[in-house]
């Protein structure tokens, strides 16, 4: 019992230092989440590796995109999740074509 | 071109003011209705584009108008059922929809480039306006925590399709 209850304390101090000890998301299990909340992309900037994924969840009842302009378009339509598979040159900004206020941020790390 | 820049610019200053004027702090259930019938008038801006339009941008961004606006309008009423609110019609809402009717009547008689530039500077103009009124009245004037946070994702929404009608428009050019 003790010793459940040690193991729990450890494990909410663990989960407790990935939520605040960071700025940048790395991929785990070669897919960075990114999540879609009242038109915001969370987090708004992620790092990521080329051949990893990219997978936005759009909670959102309205459809956003990830759009790099001159570049690539991925719909993520009300409710569904999209990826991209990353490539040494994506290092972008990208952002919602429906509504341009929503800004997000990928970098390429080696 | 330039008069009907200049009635639009008139009606948002008459509308602006009303939404001003029309009562100094407005109600939860003023503001639901006030919200709910400016969602439904974009809507039926994009209704009456779709039927117009040949221009597959302005098709587009009117889909988006009419599919956002209908998402936003079923979360507010939603709401106002959860909260047990019932909407109360009110002299800005009915501001709203008179200027609207004259506009969708305006609008009515252009054809082609000119119909797509007139809609596009219209929903530019009535989504700042739109803006302008959350921003400094509805917002601040809300009282339940829920309608002001469906507010605030209302004002994000709608700054995002200002933008958006922004880039249509400088395309159109």
């Amino acid at each position: 019992m003790t010793r459940n209850l040690l193991n729990r304390r450890q494990l909410l101090i663990t989960g407790a230092a990935v939520l605040s000890g960071h700025t940048l998301v790395r991929a785990h299990n070669g897919t960075v989440h990114v999540t879609i909340d009242k038109l915001a992309f969370l987090p708004a900037e992620i790092q990521i590796k080329a051949g990893e994924t990219v997978e936005w969840t759009n909670k959102d009842r309205f459809a956003h995109t990830a759009t790099v302009k001159g570049g690539w378009d991925v719909l993520i339509p009300p409710g569904k999740t999209a990826t991209h598979v990353a490539t040494v040159d994506d290092t972008v900004d990208y952002y919602c074509r429906f509504h341009p206020n929503m800004k997000g941020r990928i970098v390429i790390s080696a | 071109m330039k008069i009907l820049v200049t009635a639009l610019g008139t009606a948002c200053l008459i509308l602006s003011a009303s939404i001003a004027g029309a009562a100094d702090k407005p109600t939860d259930p003023q503001i639901a209705h006030i919200a709910y019938s400016a969602g439904v008038i974009d809507v039926e801006a994009a209704k009456l584009a779709l039927s117009k339009t040949k221009n597959a941008d302005i098709a587009a961004f009117a889909q988006s108008m009419q599919k956002d606006h209908e998402a936003v309008n079923d979360m507010a009423l939603a709401l106002v059922k959860k909260l047990n609110v019932t909407p109360q019609d009110n002299a800005t809402s009915q501001a709203l929809a008179k200027a609207a009717e004259e506009k969708r009547a305006e609008l009515g008689k252009l054809d082609g480039a000119a119909f797509d530039k007139a809609y596009i500077d219209n929903e530019i103009a009535y989504h700042s306006q739109v803006n302008g009124a959350l921003e400094t009245l509805l917002i601040p004037s809300a009282e339940n925590a829920e309608l002001k946070g469906l507010l605030e994702t209302g004002l994000k929404l709608f700054q995002g399709h200002q933008q958006h009608a922004e880039h249509v428009a400088a395309a159109l050019q």
